[in-house]
């Protein structure tokens, strides 16, 4: 048959391409799509130092670099479309891109997750323009400027510990009146002179005229409102949302289960309740969303793609 | 596509007539890089019809500040000089590149 893959595998990210390199070193044809570039929301942090093994100053690019790497060397196929329809039902799955249609024995969905935005008036017209959810993208352009990081998590207080690296001054702006972060995050964060903290305070709105001028703040605990103008020397600021994440599962919600979060639920081998559809990595149910968790998910679900085709194709 | 710096931007893009294409990145922007070869495709497509360009930004700040950039990816599209159409982010994709370009060859 046609374009008739053994795996196909929606998302290269860790997950993905952790699940691409042992299918293919299993001598399973195998197929990555990708939409974006490889790596998945790994590729826009710059340090990832919880890795086990990871060689020191390893960034995120560098990292998956080596994972792409290493998967296409055991054979991998890897394409970038966007997929934009699935049927799953079937013994034989149908997968449809923008470009081309491929049909799969397994298919492993690992699409993962996106920020979350604070949907607020303001944040859309002016994301680029001030409000930015990548720090490694957008560091350079706030350098010496003021930069307000919203949120209170080990993502936030990261990217806002990155962002001291180029801005004046970096505040963090959280709705409680102490940080999730892990301690070991939250002590570096008190002790960096750069940073500045406002508690038990949550985004209204953000104004300005094409670019970042206002940001409005309200109180939770008192009800004021305060607004924060960019200095007149600066003109600007920036705005760092960093307020979780969603999960990626327009394409299958409909006919797949899901927690009330929208995370996919799998079985402890990632299965799902369709036979032969997997799923791998942060779009999934679970209680540690990190690369060296996604990774663990896409192995798994490789080597139960194996048995699965195994036991339910015969040659 | 042509590389801009901070000293020929305004001959090539301010003052150049006719349309053309300025697509903002630098090194630390992934999806930056993920987009460069959809652009330097349209770029082969346009030729002859939109200049296409390119600008990092890590050494030019100011000057994509200048341009009301603050975020990347951004592609701006610009006419005799001024600027008619942008996308950036999430919208700054290939198809929605060539359907800001299209409308305006």
């Amino acid at each position: 048959m046609e374009n008739l893959y053994d795996v196909v595998i929606i998302g290269a990210g860790p997950a993905g391409l952790s699940a691409g390199l042992y299918t293919a070193r299993a001598k399973m044809k195998t197929l990555i799509l990708e939409k974006d570039k490889a790596g998945g929301q790994i590729v826009t942090t710059n340090e990832v130092a919880n890795y086990p093994g990871s060689i020191e100053d390893a960034t995120g690019p560098s990292l998956v670099a080596r994972m792409v790497e290493q998967a296409e060397n055991f054979g991998a196929e890897r394409k970038k479309e966007e997929i934009l329809k699935v049927d799953l039902q079937d013994k034989i799955k149908v997968v449809e891109g923008e470009k081309n249609v491929y049909k799969a024995k397994v298919v492993i969905i690992a699409t993962g997750a996106s920020p979350r935005y604070l949907g607020v008036p303001g944040e859309r017209e002016l994301t680029g323009k001030g409000v930015s959810y990548c720090a490694t993208c957008d560091a350079d352009f706030f350098t010496d400027l003021e930069v307000y990081v919203i949120g209170g998590g080990d993502t936030a207080v990261e990217e806002a510990m990155y962002l001291t690296k180029f801005a004046r001054k970096v505040t963090v702006v959280h709705r409680r009146d102490e940080l999730r972060a892990a301690k070991s995050i939250r002590e570096k964060a008190f002790k960096n002179e750069k940073m500045a903290f406002i508690w038990d305070s949550v985004v209204e709105e953000i104004k300005g005229d094409g670019i970042v001028e206002k940001l409005v703040l309200k109180n939770k605990k008192t009800g004021d409102i305060t607004e924060i103008e960019a200095p007149e020397e600066d003109g600007t600021f920036g705005i760092f949302p960093f307020v979780g994440y969603i999960p990626k599962n327009e394409l299958f919600k409909d006919f797949l289960e899901t927690d009330k979060g929208g995370y996919l639920i799998t079985d402890p081998d990632m299965k799902t309740v369709l036979p032969g559809v997997f799923a791998a990595g942060d779009i999934r149910h679970k209680s540690l969303r990190q690369v060296v968790t996604a990774v663990a998910d896409g192995a798994i679900a490789a080597v139960q793609a194996e048995k699965y085709i195994e036991n339910s194709f015969e040659d | 596509m042509i590389i801009l710096e901070k000293n020929n931007f305004e001959d090539e893009v301010l003052k150049s007539k006719g349309l053309v294409l300025v697509d903002f990145w630098s090194d630390g922007c992934e999806p930056c890089k993920a987009l460069m070869p959809d652009v330097e495709a349209l770029a082969e497509k346009y030729e002859g019809k939109v200049k296409f360009c390119k600008l990092n930004i890590t050494k030019a700040r100011r000057l994509a500040i200048s341009q009301r950039v603050m975020g990347l990816p951004t592609i701006l599209l610009y006419k005799d000089g001024e600027k008619i159409e942008e996308v950036t982010k999430d919208e700054a994709k290939a198809a929605n590149i060539e359907a800001m370009v299209e409308k305006h060859v």
